[in-house]
């Protein structure tokens, strides 16, 4: 093998107690696609950003041609050749393209030249990558697949023989993403090397020549593309945990309370997240929603509770309509029995700033037994909160405390109490165990299946397959918007993994 | 997410800091007195001689203090919901309009005990509809708050002058002003208060508006900490997501929040108009509607925070007056500067000293900084 | 010819009460469009205009007064970015603090330094800008309308009003024709754009607010040391807040700022010069409507019923690395 293009020896970077990436080390040949795969969190991201300049590594040495370079700030990365394309595009939206190209790389103090030497650079470009865009276009006009080529040829105008993408393709259609991956392989034919960030395991199978798998911030394999397989990557991403094992009966299902119809919804930039998503959920049973994050189970569950506004479709809830194309409002559905777990604790399903007891009451602050008149009725109040926190166990016992003082696990723990202990006929769950520690995962999940044999209804959204198999009686797979499939809970983890990662069921195959 | 830092025990968040900074603005103020020549520990000695020496002196102290109360509540209370109204001095002077109309409507007919609540309520009231507009252009049209309550600061005092000068003011009269309420539109002084313990208050403004000011501190304290208004306000100000996610509306939330914090800016009026001058002139506010967002910076938002925060600058009104006889280099708008300081250092750079703060702490007490840490940590 | 002199005296005017204005309007354009909000402009204003005068004062030369008065705007600037870009610190907040504590130093220091209760003492002569009178301004006087507008209008001010109105067409330049222009939009607008592209986000912002500081002091010199003859207490009376109703009017661009300010400025200067007088159809117009027609426009223009002005995205926001 050449010289690498870039060597990663011994990366350790930590934000507080949390590792990010833990002695990682990498080599990139020139002249390939190299992938990066890994879930949301195992540290891929960071590790990048560290090439960048953009963050510090603790320890740790970057080489770039075989020699060893420090990168402090991305103007050291960029004068060593790499280029960077984020996930969240650094465009400026109101600027044309030409300047954003030249936004950082003027060359001298008047604009007049480098703009002149950028149009025709551009024109270079656009001739030998077929990178076509109007230079004098208003970035915020165009389509995000044409930001993205800013972006690339914002990279490129600097001279980058590296370019980094940090997950490409979440924002783009697959014909935009198709086109993509047919640039990236054309500037690889031109000897660029390339670095592909992704959790999508199509991706890295289409097109990378090599593949690195990240788990929580280490680096478990390296494996030439073609000589490996989904499988094997699906399961290098996930390792081989302790399996979750939560003891349950079969569900006995009945009726159904919530049936969701035709749902579509957008996100706030007119992206289609969720694309005419039917199914049901029945007193009694917990259907789980597997599927990699950012496939439009978030918007799913925020559309049916009322907090985001669906585009079309419907919902009911015991029979009667919820208004999720217009004005549903979160806290009428509280009343009418729909309890929501949220993704984000810290900015949703909590003020952290707040009391514990008073975050045992939010969304339900209005319900007549916490209140006396316009008053809050504090004492009713703290009992049930002291309440929850014994039958939850949640620790530090002492409801006085800032929720900002208790750890992940017992911060769910007071939101599952807040919700379950409404006795609520559908319970709707985002991530119930993200960033908890085993011990309260167990917990949590006894306490969902409590409530499903106690006749409930449960939506569980995960990302978590272990999760989705050990709790769920029905898995419902999301990709790209829609529902691509149902399975008993014992599918396999491949067989779920495949579904997940958009490539149609191979069972006759199997 | 864990935080870059560690956490602090409470008492040094909303003791220690808070002092530090005041400290350090005072520090300043000294340098101010220095480079005019005189010395600062003296000066500061008039001061609290001048504001707290004898009955008279803290009869206008506290005379004083009534004014910031309301503004220092009026700013706290938008702060809770996460907006700054900066609004208070036009909502003030726009009040005394509300305060202007019940007293010389009333004057002549109704006993002082019944005009007071109606004047109340109509100061509150006027208040509220002038900070009814900007709130209304931030909640449904997205106008930045701040910016449209300095307007509105402008326009009230614009409007204000014309009413004074072509429509309020007497025939015949050469000054802009209302004529002077009948003694029936006039507040009982509240010198007994202080006789009781033996001093002696003479002429001094203090009035019931004082008691009223302590009051409605009470209340604001049961509206924002003991109601379901006061929750829904305190959500919205932390977190619009949760507050969206609790089904709390945030049109209606930053509607009401600013009309409560305009009717307490305009209840100010009331002190000076009411129990003092009796009559409404030009520029009565002097600037106190600007004095309560330091009172409420100072204060942390919380009204045991403010009513000392508001008596602290009462005090260096009234001492910064006596210090004006003594050392005739300084006069009173020495307060002025003294009120920017502590806005700069409680306010923009409340978070100067916290990472020394922190460093010290951690060095100090390693284990419990360290178990915060591993608390802050999770997801 | 009565109806000519009047309009004449009016647009003169106008351009006198227009030039704080207008420097002060471009000053927060660079300050707003790095993304740093400054209702600073008043103090700082304010302070230029004292130390302006009190320096002319004391020297005798109204360059060194200039000086001064830029040296302490500079000075508040840099607490301003002290604050809000070193420390995230809230810039309204901020702004606020540097207003009062312009407001009261300038009144103690006046007193304390000159005792004339809180005014500087009046300048004279070379310690204060002089009316130019542009070359042949004299002869043309009595050519009509041409005549007048180059001898009444154009000529016989003093050079910082010149310099105001230059600084139009060069902010414009300097913004649209430069790199740091091309940077300092980028920044108001995007940060985290500039700081991958390799430029120190810090270090640009405390670039725009100097050159704020330096307007900001130059608008203060020209009210204390060329269109009066010293300095009173609270002599810039709102006009900081003026610039920067006329900066939102203008949607944060250089040419509509100065129309904005031009326009504000005839506000102000119809209302001294009409004072009193009845209009037919309308009657007598208060002069306060007049004085607070600015703020009115400001307020309607953004709720969004005259176009919407739509601040840098950045703008107000702590820049913060994301993780």
């Amino acid at each position: 093998m050449a010289e690498a293009a870039i060597e990663l020896v011994g990366i350790n970077k930590s934000f507080g107690a949390v590792w990010a990436n833990r002695d990682i080390n990498l080599q990139i040949a020139p002249g390939t696609i190299h992938g990066i795969i890994g879930e949301n969190g195992a540290g891929k991201s960071t590790l990048m950003s560290i090439l960048y300049g953009f963050y510090q590594a603790d320890s740790g040495e970057i080489r770039v041609g075989g020699k060893p370079i420090s990168i402090k700030a991305p103007n050291d990365a960029i004068a060593v050749g790499i280029g960077m394309v984020h996930q969240h595009f650094m465009l400026v939206e109101n600027f044309t393209v030409l300047e954003n190209v030249i936004l950082g790389a003027e060359g001298e103090a008047l604009l007049k030249n480098s703009i002149a030497k950028a149009r025709s650079e551009l024109q270079r470009l656009e001739k030998e990558y077929g990178l076509e865009v109007d230079p004098d276009a208003i970035v915020e006009e165009l389509p995000v697949g044409l930001q993205q080529r800013v972006e690339i040829l914002k990279a490129l105008y600097r001279g980058a023989e590296i370019l980094i993408l940090d997950e490409p393709t979440g924002v783009l259609t697959p014909a935009e993403a198709d086109h993509l991956f047919r640039i990236l392989q054309q500037l690889r034919e031109q000897g660029k090397t390339i670095v592909l960030i992704t959790h999508k395991l199509r991706e890295i199978m289409a097109i990378t020549d090599t593949v690195s798998v990240m788990r929580q911030g280490t680096m478990v394999a390296t494996r030439e593309t073609a000589k490996t397989t989904v499988e094997e990557l699906a399961e290098l991403m996930v390792g081989r945990r302790v399996l979750l094992r939560v003891e349950k009966g079969a569900a006995k299902p009945e009726r159904a309370k919530l049936s969701v119809k035709d749902l579509t919804v957008r996100d706030s930039r007119g992206v289609t997240m969720v694309d005419g998503v039917s199914f049901d959920v029945r007193a009694g049973e917990i259907v789980g929603i597997a599927g990699v994050a950012g496939n439009g189970q978030s918007e799913l569950i925020e559309a049916i509770c009322g907090v985001r506004c669906a585009v079309s479709g419907s919902v009911v809830l015991d029979g009667e309509p919820i208004d999720v194309t217009g004005i549903a409002d979160p806290g009428e559905l509280r009343d009418r029995g729909l309890a929501h777990v949220p993704e984000d604790r810290h900015h949703v399903g909590l003020v952290l700033a707040f009391e514990e007891n008073e975050n045992a009451i939010l969304g339900y602050h209005d319900k007549g037994e916490y209140l006396k008149g316009p008053f809050l009725d504090i004492d009713a109040i703290r009992d049930d909160a002291r309440t929850m926190i014994e039958r939850y166990d949640i620790r530090p016992g002492d409801c006085r405390l800032k929720t900002a003082n208790f750890s992940g696990g017992n911060q769910q723990k007071i939101i599952l109490a807040r919700e379950m202990e409404q006795d609520p006929g559908v319970l709707i769950v985002g991530q119930p165990t993200r960033g908890v520690d085993v011990g309260a995962i167990e917990f949590i999940h006894k306490r969902l299946i409590a409530m499903r044999d106690q006749g409930k209804a449960v939506l569980l959204i995960s990302v978590e397959l272990d999760e989705i198999r050990a709790l769920s009686d029905r898995i419902l797979v999301m990709f790209a918007g829609r529902i691509v499939g149902e399975r008993g809970p014992d599918a396999t983890e491949g067989e779920l993994g495949l579904l997940m990662a958009g490539i149609e069921h191979r069972e006759a195959a199997e | 997410m864990s935080r870059p830092y560690a956490k602090l025990p409470g008492w040094v968040d909303y003791g220690l800091i808070p002092i530090i900074n005041l400290l350090v603005a005072f520090v300043f103020a000294g340098l101010v007195v220095l480079l005019v020549g005189e010395s600062p520990l003296h000066a500061a000695a008039v001061l609290v001689e001048g504001a707290f020496g004898n009955g008279q002196n803290i009869a206008y102290t506290l005379f004083y203090a009534t004014n910031f109360i309301f503004t220092g509540l009026a700013v706290a209370v938008a702060f809770h919901c996460s907006l700054f109204n900066i609004g208070g001095e036009g909502q003030a002077y726009i009040g005394g309009l509300g305060v202007a109309i019940v007293c010389l409507a009333f004057d002549r007919i109704l006993p002082w005990w019944l005009i007071f609540p109606l004047a109340i309520l109509g100061s509150a009231a006027v208040g509220a509809l002038w900070a009814l507009i900007p709130a209304y252009l931030q909640a449904k049209r997205g106008s930045h708050i701040v910016i449209t309550t300095i307007m509105f600061n402008f326009i009230a005092a614009s409007v204000m002058v014309y009413l004074l000068v072509d429509v309020l003011k007497p025939a015949g009269s050469m000054a802009p002003q209302t004529r002077d309420f009948l003694p029936n539109a006039q507040l009982p002084k509240m010198g007994w208060m202080l006789e009781a313990f033996g001093l002696s208050v003479r002429s001094a403004p203090l009035n019931i508006s004082f008691l009223l000011a302590l009051v409605v501190a009470f209340l604001i304290w049961v509206l924002i900490w003991r109601t379901k208004l006061g929750y829904e306000i305190r959500t919205m100000g932390f977190s619009p997501k949760a507050a969206r996610y609790a089904g709390i509306s945030e049109t209606r939330i930053i509607i009401i929040t600013m009309m409560i914090s305009g009717a307490l800016a305009g209840m100010m009026a009331l002190n000076p108009i009411m129990g003092d001058q009796h009559r409404v002139q030009l520029d009565f506010v002097t600037g106190a509607g600007f004095v309560g967002i330091a009172v409420a910076l100072m204060g942390r938002s919380h009204p045991a925070g403010i009513v000392p925060a508001a008596i602290l600058f009462g005090m260096l009104y009234q001492g910064g007056a006596e210090l004006a006889f003594e050392m005739p280099a300084i006069s009173r708008d020495m307060i002025v500067i003294i009120q920017g300081l502590v806005i700069l250092f409680a306010g923009a750079l409340e978070n100067m000293f916290r990472p020394t703060i922190q460093t010290i702490f951690a060095s100090l007490s390693p284990r419990s900084v360290g178990l915060a840490a591993a608390k802050g940590e999770g997801a | 010819m009565a109806f000519l002199d009047v309009l004449t005296q009016l647009i003169d005017a106008t351009i006198r009460v227009s030039v704080p204005l207008l420097l002060a309007c471009l000053a927060g354009l660079y300050s707003e469009r790095s993304g740093i909000f400054d209702i600073s402009l008043e103090g700082k204003m304010l302070a230029g205009a004292f130390a302006g005068a009190a320096a002319a004062a004391v020297t005798g030369s109204a360059w060194l007064g200039l000086g001064a008065a830029i040296l302490i705007s500079i000075f508040f600037s840099l607490v301003h970015g002290f604050a809000s870009i070193t420390h995230r610190g809230n810039q309204i907040v901020s702004g606020v603090a540097i207003n009062f504590i312009a407001a009261g130093a300038t009144i103690i220091l006046g007193q304390a330094w000159f005792a004339q209760g809180g005014r500087t003492p009046s300048l004279t002569g070379s310690a204060r800008f002089q009316a130019i009178e542009l070359p042949g301004a004299a002869a043309v006087k009595d050519v009509p309308i041409l005549g007048a507008i180059y001898s009444e209008i154009l000529s016989g001010h003093s050079l910082l009003v010149y310099f105001a109105f230059l600084m139009v067409p060069f902010t414009w330049w300097m913004l649209f024709r430069t790199r740091f222009g091309l940077r300092l939009r980028a920044v108001g607008e995007n940060p985290a754009a500039v700081d991958t592209a390799g430029i120190s986000v810090a270090w640009l912002r405390y670039r725009a607010v100097i050159c704020t500081g330096v307007l900001t002091g130059a608008a203060g010199a020209y009210l204390s040391v060329a269109q009066n003859a010293g300095f009173v207490k609270d002599m810039t009376a709102g006009k900081g807040f003026i610039a920067l109703a006329a900066l939102i009017f203008a949607k944060w661009k250089p040419v509509p700022a100065m129309f904005a300010c031009l326009l504000f400025g005839f506000l102000e200067a119809a209302s001294i010069r009409f004072q009193g007088m009845a209009w037919p159809m309308i009657g007598k117009v208060p002069v306060q409507l007049m004085q607070a027609l600015p703020y009115i426009l400001t307020v309607i223009l953004l709720a969004g019923f005259i176009g919407k002005a739509i601040p840098p995205r950045a703008g107000g926001v702590p820049y913060v690395k994301e993780r």
